[in-house]
């Protein structure tokens, strides 16, 4: 279980426990958390998930295949802690993350 | 005054995307969702890969969580059908014998299987694959079968066919039509297809209709039409799906190749909107009418219902875009390419598991087919929601970056 912290596109900040291996997309739709659209549901096919990592947790996520980074690359303004957040796991080592969510994902 | 309700006929990929858009637009009114489904929303394109393999359980593949309805305030009403919607008094009667009135209805009742009617179709050991219950009859049948065959050599069909060989089951493929995939890519694509499927085990005949289904108390074998007899213990059939229409027709809203309804998805009735697999609408960017069968068309277009309830009118004009991961394979396809007289490959077809097939019509890009190549997909998904075409000497010579083969 870990407790994260996401930024919305307006910039508020939602607080939310999640459980060990769920994606954080799935915690910001399951949250009603704006900016996370996720139109093929966790399959890595869309790149409408994308978040920064807070860079003090880059290190400390499980680092991504090559099929993410190759859709990362065309995201809208990707970041060297841009990730697809469907493919970022919650695990008791993330408890205190935060994620910022992007103004627009297309 | 009265509340405003808006009742979704539906419970799948649209109906859960009208909910959030309607909440995320801080829409008040009371929502309620009547599903035939026993189940909340959930995931389809899992039920033909991970959830038929086993991999993943139900709790896994719903798109919200039940407590995500509670906090929304929206009323799932499942295991019940609407049986006719009442234009005139806005309401629609369910089959528990309640009505439920409407301030807006929106229809997003997907699509029916198509049905085969040969000799044997209801034997034991037949089965379709389009919900969940199908697929959980399909896994308690699994227990018990070896010979798997897939009748219909399409997504559903092959992605089938994937998911049962990681079970280790034998799988053969049965395509009426010349090739797997005939309706929706290139010849190369199927080509591709028909060689990986071998490579990992499964056999693939094309020209190969089925005449019966054989067997005394449950599925021994099929015959095909040439007289070919084929050992299955299990047979999946996915030969394509119709728009379910019936409560539209029925309600005297205007049907044609699917519900029909404008660019901010409201059908012929002022306070009646449509979305996802039922639906029959324009597209500007292909400048023709399209019913499709995606989960992005579900999505998109129920952003653009909700938009339109809450008094926001924003044309639907997405580019339709799909996917379908089989064994290592994830092909993500960038617009529509029917119609295209001009295929130009980068990388091969032949060898190896990467490639992208770029189809062009009258010397414009239409759509991609992109096979474990995610950049040239989501280059050529932003360049064609552009109207952009892409140099096809460019497009075929892998030293040049795909973002420069893109022009005006």
């Amino acid at each position: 279980m870990a407790t994260v912290t996401f930024i919305d596109p307006a910039g508020t900040a939602h607080e939310v426990n999640i459980e060990n291996g769920t994606s954080l997309m799935q915690a910001a739709l399951d949250n009603g958390i704006d900016g996370i659209v996720a139109e093929c549901g966790g399959a890595c096919s869309c790149a409408t998930c994308h978040c920064y990592i807070d860079s003090a947790w880059v290190a400390k996520v499980t680092p991504p295949s090559s099929i993410e980074k190759d859709m990362l690359e065309c995201v809208i303004d990707p970041q060297d802690n841009s990730r697809l957040s469907c493919q970022v796991f919650v695990s008791d080592e993330l408890d205190g993350l935060v994620v910022t969510i992007p103004q627009a994902q297309y | 005054m009265q509340q405003e309700h808006c009742v979704i006929i539906g419970g799948s990929h649209a109906a859960a995307q009208v909910v959030s858009s309607l909440r995320l637009n801080k829409w008040e009114g009371k929502i309620t969702i009547v599903s035939a489904d026993a189940f909340l929303p959930y995931h389809r394109p899992p039920l033909s890969k991970s959830y038929l393999s086993g991999e993943k359980n139900l709790e896994e593949i719903l798109i919200r969580p039940p407590t995500f309805f509670e906090r929304s305030e929206v009323e799932v009403i499942l295991g019940t059908r609407v049986t006719a919607i009442d234009r005139a008094a806005k309401k629609v009667h369910l089959d528990n014998q309640t009505d439920l009135p409407y301030t807006k209805l929106v229809i997003t009742t997907g699509a029916k299987v198509r049905k085969i009617n040969i000799p044997g179709h209801n034997l034991p050991g037949v089965f379709y694959l389009r919900d969940l219950n199908d697929v959980d009859h399909i896994r308690e049948f699994l227990g018990h079968a070896k010979d798997a065959v897939i009748i219909g050599g399409g997504y559903i069909g092959l992605e089938a066919a994937s998911a049962l060989r990681s079970l280790d089951m034998n799988v053969t493929v049965l395509e009426a039509l010349p090739r797997v995939l005939q309706r929706v890519t290139a010849p190369e694509v199927s080509a591709f297809y028909t060689r990986v499927h071998g490579e990992e085990g499964v056999r693939i005949l094309c020209n190969a209709s089925v005449q019966s289904i054989d067997g005394k108390y449950k599925v021994e074998s099929v015959t095909c039409a040439d007289g070919q007899v084929i050992k299955a213990d299990l047979i999946i059939v996915g030969v394509g799906v119709i728009p379910d229409v019936e409560l539209a027709e029925q309600a005297g809203l205007k049907v044609d190749n699917g519900l029909v309804v404008d660019e901010f998805a409201r059908t012929s009735d002022p306070d009646i909107l449509a979305a996802g697999d039922c639906t029959f609408h324009y597209n500007p960017i292909y400048d023709r009418h399209l019913r499709l069968e995606s989960v992005q068309n579900a999505t998109d277009q129920s952003r653009v219902a909700a938009n339109t309830i809450c008094g926001k009118l924003e044309p639907y004009r997405a580019l339709p875009w799909f996917w379908s991961d089989q064994y290592d394979l994830k092909l993500q396809i960038a617009g529509l390419s029917q119609g295209f007289d001009q295929v130009v490959l980068r990388g091969s077809t032949e060898t190896g598991r990467s490639f992208a097939a770029f189809y062009y019509k009258e010397g414009r890009l239409i759509a991609v087919d992109a096979i474990n190549r995610p950049r040239e997909f989501m280059a050529c998904k932003k360049a064609l929601a552009e109207q952009k075409t892409a140099n096809p000497e460019l497009v075929a010579d892998e030293s040049v970056d795909i973002q420069d083969a893109f022009q005006p």
